[in-house]
């Protein structure tokens, strides 16, 4: 081989080593600058005032007079002994119970009763997911009309049937019921809608072979189409979870006067309407903080149980 | 095509940048949804609330000065004020001129550096224009000018004639207002009107009243000057309660301002309702067409009284103090607020319109022709001045809830008091 043939081969070698880097940058970062948008976003919108709010937490923070100082704890102490912030965690986990359980077994229930049907399919998914795609506060003020004590039609209906009024507003159960309606009647459509396509997914094959070892469709359904799904089913526990201990829009709509009390003995204050009112309504930052951040731990706290709970079941079975 | 080549292959650095330049232009969009253009001229906002009848006013001001202002109002005062406290405490995004509430004004008095001391711009010569319990509440006590009165709350009694014919109540509104001259003879005249049958409650909720009869003892009904909660060392704060939830019986228990609570005046389900001047425009609005002729006004029970009533500042991050200023003392002048009552029925602060002609021999059609001007006016002209502190919202809360849990049977009224009490403490401590 000649000097002369081997320039180009060592430029040819050159723009190889170039491809290549390309090519590591294609698949190694292009990835990454893909998400980075998001994340970027997340960081400004979601990590920032999530560390923030533990900052001021930490502090005797109030609308008016700004950041007064670093007080530790404190806010935190105040919090344990408040009668205010347990009250409300109650009545979130009350409503919590009351409205999620029943809505994911009726959301099971409908979407088996989908699978099966065959014509007009479409219609009832569509039908399902209308709850979802309206808006929560028109919804809210809708059902907060029906729940009214001498007007309202739910009333009005019990009064056919010779039930007295219900003031739904004044009673702890009466309030949750009426708040739990008003989130079923929003989420269960879309967990139909998520456990029809994990059920979709489930092998025909099995349920043939149960069939065929006689086994009947009630059967058929607890022992293969509800343990294939587990997956799903954690998915959704885990979603109405979070999304429930953050309930607001329902029960602040529902609320007359927009003090964000939750009624007047403060019969269905969430946690998310106390840090609203602390913050925004009292302007005491520091506290407000501290509620919303106790209530962050809750909910990891509660996903945790739901994460462990799922493998005890697993494991068992 | 199964065979990739390097030259229809898109180059990884081109896309990787794409990608994040897509996300700094969502950045940058975001970024500059704030900003605004100057043309060189004064353009002025004004934040209101509710109904405050400017609309006149704001025209005449744009044609004198050749400026132009801008109103942005919010209908709930439950939704402004939040949002107003949030710009002045950021230091960007009010108005230039600001509406007060009452009830607020003690909140925004401990942040007077925020706003323009209005004396720097010859407000000082314009207290003879107002009430002195107004000018009185819209002024720190180191003298500096914060806000200037508006209209005030000047209290009325509405009754259902119809429900109090059928009752075999008087109907005409001066037999009215002298079956009633105290509240224990108000609470009588309840009781005879529950007797009577009628199937209508004799008032919608006592919440509202204790509003006004702690308003009329006047002092310091909860907060005095110090800041300090004085709500268990005042006894008119305790004998106001006690008078109000001695009512309980009476009232139809519908939380004021609710769904139903407007239903119910829709259904004539209550015969009784204290009237502040600027609450006739929402009976007429509710009640609508059917209503008419059949809501009346008399005397209050209890002498004069306010309930509300609002001022206007120029908060100091305004970036035309001085056009600013002018246009919240052309608002308030006594010519201004006629104008104001006349757009929209909003009882002056000022005593000069308040005297006029305009004000005493004013009458409102859809109340049986009521002499609403000289109703409101005289209760107003005798007014004990009352101080509201920097927590009323909080104590008003608290007060709320425990006054309806009284009314609807959950609790007592002891109960309910303690409620309240600790409810304002937890609060303002």
């Amino acid at each position: 081989m000649t000097a002369a043939s081997r320039a180009p081969q060592d430029a040819r070698r050159g723009t190889d080593r170039a491809a290549r880097l390309r090519a590591a940058l294609d698949t190694k970062a292009a990835p990454y600058a893909f998400i980075a948008p998001f994340f970027l976003l997340f960081g400004v919108f979601g990590l920032f005032p999530l560390l923030y709010t533990a900052w001021v937490s930490l502090h005797d923070w109030s609308l008016i007079g700004g950041n007064e100082g670093f007080i530790g704890l404190e806010n935190y102490r105040v919090l344990l002994g408040d009668a205010k912030f347990w009250n409300a965690l109650l009545n979130t986990l009350g409503i919590f119970a009351i409205a999620v359980v029943p809505q994911l077994l009726a959301a099971l229930l409908l979407a088996d009763g989908l699978n099966r049907i065959v014509r007009g399919r479409g219609l009832f998914q569509i039908a399902l997911i209308i709850p979802y795609v309206t808006s929560i506060a028109a919804m809210a003020i809708v059902f907060s009309t029906l729940f009214g004590t001498e007007y309202g039609m739910v009333n009005q209906v019990l009064g056919v049937f010779g039930i007295d009024p219900v003031n739904w507003r004044g009673g702890r159960l009466s309030s949750w019921a009426a708040i739990a309606v008003m989130v079923d009647w929003r989420w269960t459509g879309y967990n139909t809608l998520i456990y029809l396509a994990a059920m979709q997914a489930v092998p025909k094959d099995l349920y043939e072979a149960a069939a065929l070892d006689g086994a009947s469709a009630l059967r058929r359904f607890w022992r293969i189409t509800v343990p294939m799904m587990r997956p799903t089913i954690l998915f959704t526990v885990i979603i109405s979870t979070i999304g429930q201990m953050q309930l607001f829009t329902e029960p602040a709509v529902f609320d007359t006067g927009g003090a964000m009390a939750g009624g007047t003995q403060g019969q269905y204050q969430t946690v998310m309407m106390l840090v609203f009112q602390e913050a925004f309504r009292y302007g005491d930052y520091g506290y407000g903080s501290a509620v919303s951040w106790v209530l962050f731990l809750v909910i990891v706290v509660l996903g945790l149980i739901n994460v462990l709970l799922t493998g005890r079941i697993k494991g068992a079975s | 095509m199964t065979k990739r080549s390097p030259t229809t292959r898109p180059r990884p650095a081109p896309r990787a940048a794409t990608a994040a330049l897509a996300g700094g232009a969502l950045l940058l969009t975001a970024a500059c949804g704030g900003g605004g253009g100057g043309d060189g001229e004064v353009t002025l906002t004004i934040d209101t609330f509710g109904v405050m009848g400017y609309e006149a006013l704001i025209e005449r001001f744009e044609e004198e000065h050749g400026i132009q202002v801008e109103e942005r109002n919010v209908t709930d005062v439950a939704d402004y004020t939040p949002q107003l406290q949030q710009n002045i405490a950021s230091g960007s995004g009010a108005g230039d001129v600001v509406a007060i509430e009452e009830a607020n004004i003690a909140q925004f008095m401990l942040q007077k550096e925020a706003f323009v001391d209005l004396a720097e711009h010859g407000a000082a010569d314009l207290e003879e224009n107002f009430l002195d319990w107004k000018w009185d509440q819209g002024t720190a006590p180191d003298g500096r000018i914060v806000g200037l009165g508006t209209d005030i709350g000047g209290l009325g009694m509405c009754y259902d004639t119809e429900l109090f014919a059928e009752a075999g109540l008087p109907t005409d509104r001066e037999e009215v207002g002298e079956l009633w001259p105290t509240w224990d003879e108000y609470a009588a005249t309840g009781e005879e009107f529950t007797e009577a049958d009628t199937g209508a409650a004799f008032m919608s909720t006592i919440q509202p009243l204790f509003r006004v009869v702690t308003a009329q003892a006047g002092g310091e009904p909860f907060q005095n000057t110090e800041g300090d909660l004085v709500i268990e060392d005042t006894p008119s704060t305790r004998e106001a309660y006690d008078t109000v939830t001695g009512m309980s019986g009476l009232s139809a228990a519908l939380p004021i301002w609710s769904e139903e609570w407007n239903a119910a005046i829709q259904d004539n389900a209550f015969a009784t309702m204290p009237c502040p001047a600027w609450m006739l425009g929402h009976i007429e609005n509710t009640a609508g067409e059917a209503g008419e002729g059949r809501w009346d006004v008399a005397a209050v029970p209890g002498g004069g009284g306010n309930w509300g009533g609002s001022f206007l500042a120029v908060p100091a991050q305004s970036e035309h103090p001085e056009e600013a200023a002018a246009l919240a003392e052309f608002l308030t002048s006594p010519e201004g607020q006629l104008s104001a009552w006349e757009e929209a029925n909003t009882l002056p602060s000022s005593p000069e319109a308040l005297e006029s002609a305009e004000v005493t021999e004013f009458t409102r059609p859809y109340f049986n022709d009521a002499p609403v001007g000289a109703i409101f006016g005289a209760t107003a002209m005798e007014l004990e001045p009352v101080y509201y502190g920097p927590d009323t919202q909080a104590v008003d809360d608290a007060f709320r809830a425990a006054l309806e849990s009284v009314e609807q049977g959950q609790a007592t009224a002891d109960e309910g008091w303690d409620t309240a009490v600790s409810g304002s403490e937890r609060a303002a401590g």
